[in-house]
């Protein structure tokens, strides 16, 4: 797809570090809740 | 359409932890027999006291190591003749149906979490490890009583 | 300004959903007492009779109607005030969801039909709940008509462009209902209706309950969709920038069309009837849909951030200080994602195939939704009332209203943390949902879950009466916005729709190509659907007679 009209890469590292956050308390949760599933 | 470059860092990790989860859960499953409840067999919902298992609900000992629970959940209860008991250590496989509406057969504390449904079987083989006497409810609405729909399921 | 009587419109199907809301709450607070055990009901009402009219009060009756209100205001002022036409459908639509509301709501009222909103055969309520939540069905198609019509108006006089983003999501969200829709009709069509009033004797369960999730999953796309239209379309405007990316906004809002659909399997993972593949293949699916989330978490997260860069944030996140927190039109819907992060984790262990048992009906589920649709969906759209009506009615949004809209969303946001945490604890502990009090016989296993700090009937009973508190205060909000807060007169105090802009330059035309979606759309609920279903009405058992077992 053209590039040409997207405005040039942002600077987005706070953007990065907030999503990664979010990944942490997916995979937290779920491997707790998995940790459970087998514990019983 | 264009991606910004930690999007895509972000997305491939997403898509990888999705994947790793699908992944557990379906060897898991699959290749160690940790399906949840479920089968595909039928039963004539009014002719439930008449068929097998259910015509004689409660404990039967299949083999040295096996034992079937056959339930039937109705409003408000269930029926088993005497009270349940069964031996930890050794696979238990549980029949239930309902003779009425949907119930569940829940019991607290244990992967044993099985919808019971008008007109089908449904199955779940579970292995108690720790002795006691374990609490069974319904989890799924029956009607006026569902609260008061409970028994209790001895492991020794 | 739109024109007035579009506001009119709009304004109808948001005081039907806040009175729904009213009502609705109202239920919710008699609900936490009676499971604290702290409340005894008189003989004529019934604990579940209560419970049918909280979850289809608020989750069917208020999100639709709002959802309309949003989608008619919204239409109106990106695509141009409706013709004649259009806005006679709208209204006749809205008349018949209302006559099915009423109809259904009043069954519930008369006890006859002390079902849930799943309804779940063969309890078998009143046949004239069925029909009346048939006619709220066919009510908002008719609805969903005239506003794609007003977008056909506008696709021919602007041939060849992409529509503005606002209306290409309200397409989208509609598309997505319509094909939802076509489960639950069918069931109440072909199964509930000509069972309940007699012309056959039995009905085909686990068929009904299949036909019942093939539209209850994206029925919850239906709640949430709009909400995501809020944070794409308005929260940028709000922090004073534009839509992060216009193309990456409707890419996600076309994979919502295709994943959310073929998946309803993963509400029926406990029972029989469908083999394991099947409801391996629909997790899988699922999983798929979990994506244009992850999507959206990331544009809202760099909107922020190049708003705050904008202003003159520093630093990894500078940015975050300086985003408009005193604006309660941003704080509200910002809380209400902030509560989404937990809520989607926890969707995903619930779709995670036998993790499910963990859960499955148990207040865990009751946790859940509270903080997806209860919050994140219900906040948003407090969000949106907070300038959507004084939009509507040329009101101010005065300086009283904004400080108790603070207050307001503060409150909803402690209530339900404290109410939804305990539901969760409770749930995983193994309490049951949808369950009057009960102690099971003073059993041990019933101690030992009450007996947490988190964990007790009275965190719940606390957080739910916070909860109600701060219901009541947006109500308050919403009369006096709808009729009684000053007439804006000066250019100042007008309130405005905040619409941000969406530059589609580079965005791809086939993303506007329906046709190509709705095919796909399609092939997937062929896939995932046509031979399980094939099999269960091939294998089915003999009938189950209904009951009425309250
Ligand atoms: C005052 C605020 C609220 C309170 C105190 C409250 C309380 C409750 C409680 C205690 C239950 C569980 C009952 C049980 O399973 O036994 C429940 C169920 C439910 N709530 Fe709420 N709630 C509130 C607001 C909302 C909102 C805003 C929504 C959605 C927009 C919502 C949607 C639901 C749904 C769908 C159910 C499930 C009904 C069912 O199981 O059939 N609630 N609520
Ligand atoms: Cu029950
Ligand atoms: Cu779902």
């Amino acid at each position: 797809m053209a590039k040409y009209n997207e405005a040039p890469e942002a600077d987005l590292k706070g953007t990065l570090i907030c999503v990664f956050l979010v990944g942490l308390v997916i995979v937290v949760m779920w491997v707790a809740a998995y940790l459970m599933y087998t514990a019983r | 359409m264009h991606f910004h470059k930690y999007e895509k860092i972000w997305l491939v990790f997403g898509i990888v932890a999705l994947t790793i989860f699908l992944g557990v859960v379906g060897v898991s499953a699959f290749s160690h027999d940790h399906t949840p409840a479920g089968g595909m067999h039928t039963i004539d919902p009014k002719k439930v006291n008449e068929t097998a298992p259910f015509d004689k609900p409660g404990v039967t000992q299949l083999d040295d190591d096996t034992y079937q629970v056959a339930i039937v959940a109705m409003a408000f209860g269930y029926t088993t003749p005497e009270k349940l008991r069964v031996p930890a250590g050794k696979e238990i496989v549980f029949h239930v149906t309902s003779s009425d509406v949907v119930h569940s057969f829940t019991i607290d504390n244990t992967k044993v979490n099985m919808m019971a449904v008008p007109g089908q079987i449904t199955m779940k083989s579970y292995t108690f490890t720790e002795p006691g006497k374990y609490l069974i409810l319904c989890n799924e609405y029956c009607g006026t009583g569902h609260h008061m729909m409970f028994n209790e399921i001895e492991v020794y | 300004m739109i024109a007035a009587q579009d506001r009119k419109l709009a304004l109808s199907n948001i005081g039907v959903a806040y009175t729904a809301f009213l009502l609705g709450t109202l239920c919710g607070l008699l609900q936490v007492f009676i499971r604290n055990d702290a409340i005894q009901l008189p003989a004529w009402l019934d604990y579940y009779q209560i419970l049918t009219a909280h979850g289809v009060l608020l989750a069917l009756i208020f999100t639709t109607f709002f959802i309309f209100g949003f989608f008619v205001t919204g239409m109106s002022k990106s695509l141009g005030n409706f013709g004649p036409k259009v806005r006679l459908v709208s209204w006749i639509g809205f008349w018949v969801t209302v006559i099915g509301t009423v109809l259904a709501t009043a069954m519930i009222v008369s006890g006859e039909a002390s079902v849930l909103y799943t309804f779940y055969a063969p309890l078998k309520a009143s046949g004239w709940y069925y029909v009346g939540l048939a006619l709220f069905v066919v009510g908002t198609w008719i609805s969903s008509f005239a506003l794609v019509s007003h977008y056909m108006v506008w696709r021919k006089t602007n041939k060849g462009q992409l529509s503005p983003l606002f209306a290409f999501m309200t397409i989208t969200t509609i598309i997505l209902w319509l094909i939802a829709c076509l489960g639950v009709v069918a069931t109440v069509l072909f199964q509930y209706i000509p069972w309940t009033f007699g012309w056959v004797d039995t009905i085909d369960v686990e068929l009904s309950r299949s036909l019942f999730w093939y539209f209850g999953h994206p029925l919850v796309y239906f709640w949430l969709l709009p909400a995501y239209m809020a944070w794409y379309v308005i929260v940028p405007k709000l922090v004073g920038t534009t839509v992060f990316s216009d193309s990456l906004a409707r890419l996600s809002f076309v994979l919502f069309i295709l994943f959310s659909i073929p998946v309803g399997f993963h509400h029926q993972l406990t029972e029989p009837g469908i083999s394991n593949f099947w409801k391996f293949l629909q997790v899988m699916l699922t999983f798929m849909v979990i994506i244009p989330s992850l999507m959206t978490a990331f544009s809202m997260f760099a909107t922020f951030e190049t708003a705050g860069r904008k202003n003159g944030g520093k630093g990894l996140f500078g940015w975050f200080t300086k985003l408009p927190w005193k604006d309660i039109r941003f704080t509200s819907i910002f809380v209400a994602m902030a509560f989404f992060i937990p809520g989607g984790a926890g969707g995903i262990i619930n779709a995670s195939f036998q993790l499910n048992e963990v859960v499955h009906n148990t207040l865990w589920v009751v946790g859940h939704f509270h903080i997806t649709v209860g919050t994140p969906v219900a906040m948003t759209f407090m969000g949106l009332t907070f300038w959507l009506i004084p939009y509507l009615t040329g009101r101010k949004f005065t300086k009283a209203m904004q400080k108790l809209g603070f207050v307001q969303i503060v409150t909803w946001s402690v209530g339900m943390l404290m109410m939804s945490t305990a539901q969760h604890v409770l749930g995983l502990l193994g309490a049951p949902r949808r369950t009057a009090f009960s102690s099971y016989n003073n059993h041990a296993s019933t101690l030992e879950w009450f007996d947490g700090i988190i964990s007790s009937h009275v965190t719940m009973a606390i957080g739910g009466s916070i909860l109600f508190l701060s219901a009541m205060l947006l109500i308050y909000i919403v009369v006096m916005t709808m009729f009684l807060s000053p007439k804006a007169v000066k250019e100042k105090d007008m309130v405005e729709f905040p619409m941000a802009e969406s530059g589609k330059a580079s965005t791809p035309k086939f993303l506007e190509n329906w046709w190509i979606w709705i095919g796909i759309a399609f092939a997937l609920i062929f896939i995932a659907y046509a031979i399980p279903l094939g099999d269960m009405i091939q294998h089915a058992p003999p009938g189950a007679e209904g009951l009425k077992t309250w």
